[in-house]
């Protein structure tokens, strides 16, 4: 039951991007198109799991016993760009055909909030390993259904007409405004 | 070289929030009032003079090839350095603010002027970039927090203008920061092609 509310709340109640304001750059940056975003996402999916694993090991068997908490950030964004460099290369060898799919969004999440967000944020909320990874999966996912929502309605005012002023950012903004207000529709689910 | 140019650069021609839309994420996620926002963009432009200074000193002794690794380790050590005075001497604003702090490391702006700027200038001219950008972003992280203050809560810095009842609750919550953003781009954009 735990693990549900877990799930319900981080893609619906508290979506990253439409209620807590992480990883906006790719939000904006990267969703005219349906399949950059999904792309995007799935990166995000999987470095993301990976990084919050890596960083909640090294918090508890390293940091704490050494009572250098205070490094957190310093190792953190540390071991998150290593591992993105490190996964950039793995996936290169060993699996050319995901390697096409996400290679171009891999160098880009580096300096992706949500990341580094979501791995402070874990032990913020000291939960334990198998918890954080959950939250982390469903954190990305939740990255994920607002990211596709968004390239779809962008895909589709692309082919409206505009007023001058309004063209490119603030019109996206205004769309995610409206898709903000949409998600608050599940505040007080759970 | 006149060291204002920079300082104004960063005010107007380049304001990283208005014109280059880089840092959303703290731009959005803090302007919940006037006060926020500004305590949010102080602490960045404390992080900014300060890389943007030292990045410049070193900029000779960095090789090129790990530059970006070397300019994160200096950012996120000024970053830790403003966290724990924050959490010492302003534990209130600490804790609205809180996630947003440590992650100054990933704002774009940080990066973006290390590369752009301190890697090619020397530090003084840096600093006040680093100034001009900070400042700059304060105002806008002001400005936004100020008009989302004021039609949220009917109040600006905390002064009570109107009644909140007649408040519109939704610029305080999520969706409002979007639109508030949205709409002064637009009118920024407007202003900027005459």
């Amino acid at each position: 039951m735990k693990i549900f509310l877990i799930i319900i709340s981080c893609i619906f109640v508290n979506n990253i991007v439409l209620a807590q304001f992480l990883g906006i750059c790719p939000f904006l940056g990267v969703s005219k198109k349906i399949d950059t975003a999904i792309g995007m996402s799935a990166a995000v999916l999987f470095v993301m799991t990976i990084a919050t694993i890596v960083t909640w090991l090294i918090y508890t068997y390293v940091l704490i016993p050494l009572g250098v908490e205070y490094l957190q950030t310093i190792s953190y964004i540390l071991v998150i760009a290593f591992l993105v460099q490190m996964v950039d290369i793995i996936l290169k060898k060993t699996s050319p055909s995901l390697y096409q799919a996400l290679g171009v969004f891999l160098p880009l999440i580096t300096t992706n909030c949500t990341i580094l967000g979501v791995a402070i944020m874990v032990i913020q909320k000291q939960m334990g390993l198998f918890d954080s990874t959950i939250f982390a999966i469903s954190t990305s996912l939740g990255f994920g259904v607002a990211m596709v929502l968004f390239a779809g309605i962008r895909e589709q005012l692309a082919l409206t007409k505009i007023p001058e002023g309004m063209k490119g950012m603030p019109i996206a903004l205004i769309t995610a405004g409206l898709l903000a207000m949409a998600f608050m529709g599940f505040s007080g689910v759970c | 070289m006149n060291y204002f140019k920079p300082l104004v650069n960063g005010l107007v021609k380049e304001n990283p929030t208005f014109v280059l839309i880089l840092g959303m994420c703290p731009t959005l996620g803090t302007t919940t009032s006037a006060i926020n926002g500004m305590g949010m963009g102080l602490a960045t432009m404390a992080v900014l003079m300060c890389t943007n200074t030292v990045i410049s000193a070193l900029k000779n002794l960095i090789p090129d090839q790990v530059r970006i690794p070397s300019y994160i380790v200096v950012i996120a050590a000024f970053v830790t350095i403003v966290q724990m005075c924050m959490q010492a001497y302003m534990p209130d604003l600490y804790a609205t603010l809180g996630l947003f702090i440590p992650l100054i490391v990933v704002n774009c702006i940080v990066l973006g002027r290390a590369e752009a700027f301190a890697a090619k200038n020397n530090p003084l001219a840096s600093f006040m970039d680093g100034i001009g950008i900070g400042l700059g972003f304060t105002g806008a992280l002001t400005i936004i927090g100020a008009i989302r203050e004021l039609l949220g809560t009917g109040c600006i810095f905390g002064f009570n203008l109107y009644p909140e009842r007649f408040g519109i609750l939704i610029f305080v919550l999520a969706p409002g920061a979007f639109l508030t953003l949205g709409y002064l781009i637009a009118i920024i954009n407007k202003l900027r092609a005459k």
